[in-house]
């Protein structure tokens, strides 16, 4: 029902149970708020977003308060900016200088706002609480100091995660926010997902960096750099630097990584191949035996170490494959480099990745192979982009590199991987080639496309159907397996779950503040690849024939298991 | 045996008192009720104030005591624990009530007093200095020239509704309850009454939430009542935590029955089969008697399924928390109850729409629910005919500070607080003026002396710019100083905050801030310091207003109250701390200028020796001199000199 309410003295329409801040937002008034969330239940901590309305006593949270037919609002009355600005002289009364060399610094919404709100000095001294940063994880750090305590982290990993890794402990001023038993986020729950840093407005939490590792690298001339990127970065390079996503942000990407000073560039689509070629060959396997149903994917190390942590019973359901990025690096160690003969201690394998996770799973001991790990280090997607600038490199102005290295060549499923849905939809084109020795007609399936929590799907191979479900929001993938448990689904067959919400795209290492035009457009730039590509399955992809060929045999191989396979085991930590 | 005779006394109880109507019982009922009642008794009866503030004066030892007299004298007498009856200053009470006489109350019997006055009164002379006064039972001859309860000015200005059987009548015994007509307003509601009646009953009475917001219950209830939902739940808020403030403990410690017998009422109009009772796990006692309390309700067939064969089915469960302020109020509450952390939610949704597990949800404080078994009998004019019109029924407030007596009191609303002073708690000690009253707890109010013709009441305390709370009264006297005080709840409420809103959090971290700043000496006045200070004060209004107007819950937003109304009426003392830094009651430690009678000091040399900043210099045996300059007010020569010739101003 529509209605009107007074807002600064102007008449606007709004609708029976929206809030105060929906109406201002639809009519481009904009007030400031740290805490609310798009999609969630406001929690009203930050009283940012602070009104007046007229008959109401005190100021009135936007976010929260629904709007009445009988509101005269003012947003901007002196009283408001008065407390608005108070609010936020008592929030960096204790708040850490160093903006310079946070790692938020020009991110920030913090920032921002002292800017907006016209702060020109430290109004309010106060003691400074002796924290300490959490430096335990090798995915994310946090800086309790930082900290304004708006709680969009814990909502993020109660609400979207689920799994309640960080809460507020302590009470008045000592509240803070911390992990189980005060241990630090690598002890226990956390499963690196890096959600909590693309909601935080303050430097609170960001990245295990590894910016100064790779540099050190790249300037060592006895050293060989290398790097894979995965399937999302070409899309979000592009968005990153006001660019067309396709072909020619690809070919800009490879020429500014070239000039950085690295040797060789792979894309981690040709570790999907592979991992979709293995992947499929357990789950024909296990479809022909009836056992470790239903078969859940590997390649979200988030998934995979809630798995490992939480849920040990379903190890045996859990694909034996390792991610994309660990194959690929696997490849780089002990097929591409050498071919090249190169002494291995001087190849320095670098990832671009849209996830933090990522950095975690690079660090396990079991992907150590003969000394060395398949990869180096990770670096997130934000990073990346930090890098370039660092190097001096206008990626706009620059040649692209259409010339193609070793392994370029990918097929569209492998690319697929980075949207929830995608690594299933590649996988089950393989499973049907293997079963049926016929190619599914057509390759898309349209039920696994698009931005939804849950997707099924129901192939018929043969005379059978394959059940399958791509979940994305490991909070969701959770419910799936209570509801399972409880029997109130129908059967899976294959269960494809990403622990970040719409999967990659929406990765902890993307750009920060999450935003949904935008994580549109990095989904249709990765569909549309898989519309021009000619490859569209991965067991047509004559590179990957070749390394069968040449390394692994047949895919679920003994060299295969022993290369491409990794073993999952329990990691309980209490 | 034993549980025969109980098992006919249950039969009778249920059948001929509790289901009784008519008004006019046979003989034979009467007769049994009174000996049920205790009015006429065949051996003597001694009863001991055993709530927790008796038991913290030493009624245990009492109660040891009269057991151990009646054993070594082998008289057969029946010992009865009770609550208290509100005369906390007098506690351990205990009472003795002989075969035909009327009931008799002593004050302050510790154990060792106990032979003495038991011995006086079995020989029919108790001690009058140790009387405090005699009960008025119907058919009981009357102890001569002792002066009755009821006479006595702290019992004839309060109208104990609600604490009518506190420190009377067994808390341990359901029988005692329901013989003085409990659980007839249950029955009866379950019987004759729809929810909806009830919900209108309440509305009539308007009685108004007793916890501190006001809010009417009937209307809370008619909400909760008419949002349609599979599952409702009742809350009992028994997390009573001001300092200070033990209203709620008291009437659980001695009227457990009355509280589940409101619940249950309460439980049925909003159609809830679940009621919780919340309260901290530092309530042992009160935890106890509620046990205790339920299980015997539910013997008797008052809770469980299908509730007088009315298919009324009611779970009353003990919640016990970990303790927090924030928990009080509701929201918070609620989440603490998910097995959540402790933090309010932005209202709306209100809990009586959407509450605990997203359910429509009603939580009434402890005394809001015991004013309702009294109302549903007596009728909603009834209530309305206490108190003042625009504010029925009566308040409880415990009373403390510097008045003659402490406890806890029940008195109509529209009563002036002068009254409540003068005449119920008979002044201060030594007959000193009243410099302020403190309403409401941590989130209350100072009162002036020029302000205490207020009546109490929702509308009456909000034109003077204060609120009722949840029933603290604190009178203090000259020897209190105010900036201390406002700095006393500012720490508490700091440290209660739930950290969830920023105004609340870090804006009350300040103002403690400030208010330290101004009660301390700094070791050195640099002028940086001086600065911060002045301008503290400048803020101090600034920000108590912000917090007020911004914070999320009731305790933002009244956490400026200590400061904003000590400012309002007591200025002039932030000043003589700012400026002239000047304590002139003396509190404030670090402002005193401390000063050697050169008269008094023989030159021991003590204080000297243990002066922390060599403030103190002499010659031994000669009167020694404080370098005001160099002493930092810490008061150590104050508390060692043996010849108290040291003072301060």
């Amino acid at each position: 029902m529509l209605f009107n309410i007074e807002i600064n003295d102007q008449e606007v329409s709004a609708r029976r149970g929206e809030t105060i801040l929906a109406v201002l937002n639809r009519h481009g008034i904009k007030v400031p708020t740290l805490c609310n969330m798009t999609g969630m239940t406001p929690t009203g901590s930050c009283r940012m977003c602070m009104v007046e309305v007229d008959g109401m006593q005190g100021l009135v949270p936007a976010c929260s308060q629904p709007v009445e037919e009988w509101m005269k609002i003012k947003t901007h009355s002196a009283r408001v900016i008065q407390a608005r600005r108070t609010l936020l002289e008592l929030l960096l009364a204790n708040h850490p200088d160093d903006c310079l060399y946070c790692a938020k610094n020009g991110n920030c919404e913090l920032q921002d706002l002292a800017e907006e709100l016209n702060i020109s000095g430290r109004k309010y001294h106060q003691k400074r609480r002796p924290v300490q940063i959490d430096k335990m994880c090798p995915s994310i750090e946090r800086d309790p100091a930082k900290c304004i305590l708006c709680g969009r982290c814990i909502r993020t990993c109660d609400t979207l995660i689920g799994v309640s890794a960080i809460d507020i402990i302590g009470r008045g001023g000592n509240s803070m926010i911390g992990t189980s038993y005060n241990k630090g986020l690598n002890y226990q729950g956390c499963v690196k997902c890096g959600q909590c840093i693309m909601v935080c407005p303050t430097g609170a939490l960001s990245e295990h960096s590894s910016i100064e590792k790779v540099m050190e690298v790249l300037h060592n001339p006895d050293m060989m750099a290398v790097i894979q990127f995965s399937a999302t970065t070409p899309g979000s390079i592009a968005e990153e630097f006001g660019l067309k996503p396709g072909k020619d942000s690809l070919n800009l990407l490879r020429a500014a990584l070239r000039m950085a000073g690295f040797k060789y560039i792979l894309d981690t689509s040709f570790g999907a191949d592979i991992s979709i070629m293995e992947s499929a060959a357990v789950i024909v396997d296990r479809l022909k035996k009836k056992e470790n149903l239903p078969v859940f994917t590997s390649s979200c190390p988030s998934w995979v170490h809630y798995i490992r942590e939480s849920r040990p019973a379903y190890l045996k359901n859990l694909l034996p494959v390792r991610s994309p990025q660990q194959i690929m690096g696997t490849l780089i160690r002990d097929y591409i480099i050498p071919a090249h003969n190169r002494p291995p201690e001087t190849i320095f394998s670098v990832a671009v990745m849209p996830c933090t996770a990522k950095k975690a799973e690079a660090e396990q001991e079991e992907m150590i192979h003969e000394k060395y790990r398949s990869v180096d280090a990770v670096l997130t997607f934000r990073e990346l982009v930090r890098l370039i600038r660092m190097m001096g490199i206008n990626l706009t102005d620059l040649e692209p590199d259409p010339t193609d290295t070793i392994h370029g060549i990918r097929s569209s499923a492998g690319q697929l991987i980075g949207v929830t849905g995608g690594e299933l939809e590649g996988t089950l084109r393989t499973v049907y080639q293997m079963m049926t020795s016929q190619e599914l007609q057509p390759a898309k399936i349209n039920d696994l496309r698009g931005l939804k929590e849950t997707k099924e799907v129901r192939i018929k191979v043969g005379k059978e159907f394959i059940n399958g479900i791509a979940v994305s929001g490991l909070a969701r993938a959770i419910k799936l397996l209570d509801e399972m448990e409880a029997g109130k689904t129908p059967r899976y067959d294959i269960i494809e779950v990403m622990a970040c919400p719409f999967g990659c795209v929406n990765g902890g290492g993307q750009k920060f503040y999450p935003d949904e035009k935008a994580m549109k457009a990095r989904v249709k730039a990765i569909y549309d690849v898989d519309e021009e590509e000619m490859i569209k399955v991965a067991h047509k992809n004559p590179n990957v024939g070749l390394v069968y060929e040449k390394l692994l045999g047949n895919p679920g191989s003994a060299r295969a298991r022993e290369l491409i396979h990794t073993s999952h085991v329990s990691d309980k930590a209490l | 045996m034993a549980s025969e005779t109980s098992q006919t006394t249950r039969t009778f109880l249920i059948d001929k008192v509790l289901k009784n109507f008519s008004g006019l019982p046979d003989k034979e009922v009467s007769e049994k009720v009174t000996v049920l009642r205790r009015h006429r008794i065949s051996k003597p009866v001694i009863y001991i104030g055993t709530g927790t503030c008796g038991s913290i004066a030493g009624a245990r030892e009492t109660l040891k005591a009269a057991e151990a007299y009646l054993q070594e004298k082998k008289i057969e007498a029946e010992i009865i624990e009770v609550g208290c009856i509100g005369l906390c200053s007098m506690e351990p009470i205990l009472d003795i009530q002989l075969p035909g006489k009327t009931r008799l109350s002593f004050q302050k019997v510790t154990s060792d007093k106990v032979d003495g006055i038991l011995n006086a009164t079995f020989n029919n002379s108790p001690p009058p200095e140790d009387v405090i006064g005699q009960y008025r039972i119907p058919g009981s001859e009357p102890w001569a020239n002792l002066p009755h309860l009821d006479d006595l000015p702290w019992f004839s200005y309060q109208s104990r509704h609600v604490l009518s059987h506190c420190g009377v009548t067994s808390p341990h015994s359901i029988a005692d309850y329901i013989v003085d007509g409990g659980f007839k307003a249950f029955y009866k509601t379950v019987l004759n009454y729809t929810s909806d009646k009830v919900c209108e009953i309440m509305t009539q009475s308007e009685l108004r939430g007793r916890g501190g917001g006001g809010f009417l219950a009937g209307k809370k209830w008619q909400i909760a009542l008419t949002t349609g939902s599979d599952q409702k739940y009742l809350i009992c808020n028994a997390d009573e935590s001001d300092p200070g403030t033990y209203t709620d403990r008291m009437v659980i410690e001695g009227d457990p029955f009355r509280l589940i017998e409101g619940i249950s009422i309460a439980a049925y109009a909003i159609g809830a089969s679940n009621a919780y009772i919340y309260l901290r796990d530092e309530y042992r006692q009160p935890i106890r008697i509620l046990e205790n309390a339920l299980q015997q309700a539910k013997d008797y067939g008052f809770l469980g399924e299908n509730v007088f064969g009315s298919g009324f089915n009611l779970t009353i469960s003990l919640c016990i928390s970990g303790g927090a302020f924030v928990c009080g109020e509701e929201t918070a509450l609620i989440e603490s109850l998910q097995a959540k952390r402790g933090q309010p939610w932005a209202k709306p949704p209100f809990p009586a729409e959407r509450g605990l597990f997203g359910k429509p949800t009603v939580v009434n404080n402890v005394k809001t629910l015991a004013n309702v078994p009294a109302i549903i009998i007596n009728g909603p004019s009834w209530f309305r005919s206490t108190g003042s019109r625009s504010c029925p029924g009566t308040k409880i407030f415990s009373v403390g500070g510097k008045t003659k007596l402490r406890g806890i009191i029940e008195v109509p609303m529209g009563i002036r607080l002068s009254d409540v002073i003068y005449k119920i708690a008979g002044g201060l000690v030594d007959d000193l003026p009243v410099k302020a009253v403190h309403l409401g707890g941590p989130l209350g109010y100072c009162i002036p002396t020029d302000k205490l013709d207020t009546e109490i009441g929702y509308k009456t305390l909000n034109e003077i710019g204060a609120s009722m709370g949840s029933g603290g009264l604190i009178v203090l006297d000259e020897s209190v100083c105010m900036v201390d005080l406002a700095k006393y709840f500012t720490a508490y409420l700091q440290k209660e905050s739930c950290g969830k809103c920023i105004p609340c959090r870090e804006g009350t971290k300040r103002m403690l801030e400030i208010l330290e700043g101004i009660t301390k000496r700094p070791m050195e006045e640099s002028d940086h310091e001086t600065l911060e200070r002045f301008k503290g004060v400048v803020q101090l209004e600034n920000l108590a207003e912000v917090i007020r107007d911004t914070s999320l819950c009731g305790l933002g937003q009244n956490a400026s109250n200590p400061v904003l109304s000590t400012l309002r009426y007591f200025r002039e003392e932030y000043e003589e701390h700012i400026f002239d830094r000047y304590c002139r009651a003396g509190v404030c430690r670090e402002l005193r200028t401390y000063l050697i009678d050169v008269d008094k000091c023989t030159g021991c040399n003590l204080c000297q020796k243990k002066c922390p900043t060599n403030a103190i210099i002499g010659v031994p045996r000669n009167p020694h001199f404080i370098v005001a300059e160099k002493c930092t007010g810490c008061g150590i020569c104050f508390d060692v000199c043996k010849f108290s010739s040291i003072y301060y101003k």
